[in-house]
């Protein structure tokens, strides 16, 4: 008999369950990581709005690792252009472009489809750019090993705030576009960082400008630390350790 | 908006489900969503109207419990002030979240022969 509403219907049965809706994602996003770790690849969600600095960062990011043999690969969500690929292919990343049409995010299936496209296997750091979206891209799990949000000077120190789930799953925020400070006496660096603390349990900021350098160090640091983690963390015994070739 | 890919998980689920149990119709489906979930209670509910005609949820009302967030001491689990900072008052650690961040499907109403 139905036991919830009392309409005493014999022929309707209730089932209780504790099923995870994104279960299928969270699934193909296992699925992914097995194939990072097994390649001993560390694998980064970069999300972050439209315009926040996210190609740019890793433009920046392969300028200072590419001298210290540290390889980077990159897939980029787009809505509908195959533009930041070209601007990392031209800086020399290989890069593939996943076109999501009119979804605003990432999600596993399409991330395990693009690796399709690229060869990544051989890399040290894959870089996914999810599409610019403050709201979406945070629920969806890629099979990432870390997620950075790029976050601009310009965009105004609430927005972690506004947006707490993007900021609460955020391993790393990377405060983009320092070179722009002088030129807004308003903005206030600490006021991110206090508006960080109410939203992520372990804050982590960095102030970078991919423009001038400023903070690309610091950046640095913070990656060769998590690879090194992750490298330790999952017993990634590459032959010949590729650690010592990282960020010599 | 991500609430429609939400959405055709969730029938997904529910079919599975129904077909699995032998089920003729489903009268209700029951969810619970976290306030952190990152998905917007209003929203889904219109996408589910969108979304459930001519499936196994054609005839299912969608029961919607919201879950609010509650962050706790990681370490002495003492419960966090809300949109305080997440760092314990009492002994210093960083917060973890107790409940909040839930997207479930809790509950399936199924007719049976």
């Amino acid at each position: 008999m139905c036991q919830t509403c009392g309409c005493g219907d014999e022929r309707v049965v209730t089932v209780e369950l504790h099923e995870r809706i994104l279960k299928a994602n969270e699934n193909e996003a296992h699925h992914n990581r097995e194939h990072f770790d097994s390649a001993g690849v560390l694998a980064i969600n970069l999300m972050g709005s439209p315009g926040s600095g996210k190609t740019a960062l890793i433009e920046a990011t392969a300028r200072a690792l590419g001298p210290r043999g540290v390889k980077i690969v990159a897939l980029s969500g787009d809505l509908a252009t195959d533009h930041d690929g070209e601007r990392l292919r031209a800086a020399g990343i290989p890069a593939a472009t996943i076109t999501t049409g009119s979804t605003c995010h990432l999600d596993a299936a399409m991330v395990h489809r693009g690796l399709h496209d690229i060869a990544w296997e051989d890399r040290d750091v894959l870089f996914i750019e999810n599409v610019g979206n403050l709201v979406c891209p945070a629920i969806y799990d890629l099979g990432q090993h870390l997620n950075v949000v790029a976050l601009a000077v310009t965009e105004g120190e609430d927005k972690p705030l506004k947006y707490p789930v993007m900021f609460r799953s955020a391993d790393l925020v990377v405060l983009t576009k320092a070179d722009l400070l002088p030129h807004l006496p308003e903005v206030r660096v600490a006021s991110f960082q206090d508006a960080l603390g109410r939203v992520m349990p372990q804050p982590r900021m960095e102030l970078v400008s991919a423009r001038t350098g400023q903070g690309m160090e610091q950046w640095m640091s913070w990656l060769r630390e998590r690879r090194t983690e992750s490298l330790q963390t999952r017993r990634v015994a590459v032959a010949g350790d590729q650690n010592h070739l990282f960020f010599k | 908006m991500h609430e429609y890919s939400i959405v055709g998980a969730l029938i997904e689920q529910v079919d599975a489900t129904a077909r699995s149990r032998g089920a003729i119709a489903v009268r209700r489906v029951c969810v619970r969503l976290g306030e952190l979930s990152g998905v917007d209670r209003d929203l889904l509910a219109t996408a589910y109207e969108v979304f459930r005609e001519r499936t196994v949820c054609a005839d299912a009302a969608l029961s919607i419990e919201p879950v609010s967030a509650r962050w706790e001491c990681s370490r002495c689990g003492c419960e966090l002030r809300r949109h305080g900072a997440l760092r314990c008052g009492v002994c210093g650690s960083a917060a973890r979240l107790a409940q909040g961040d839930e997207i479930l499907l809790t509950r399936i109403e199924m007719e049976v022969e």
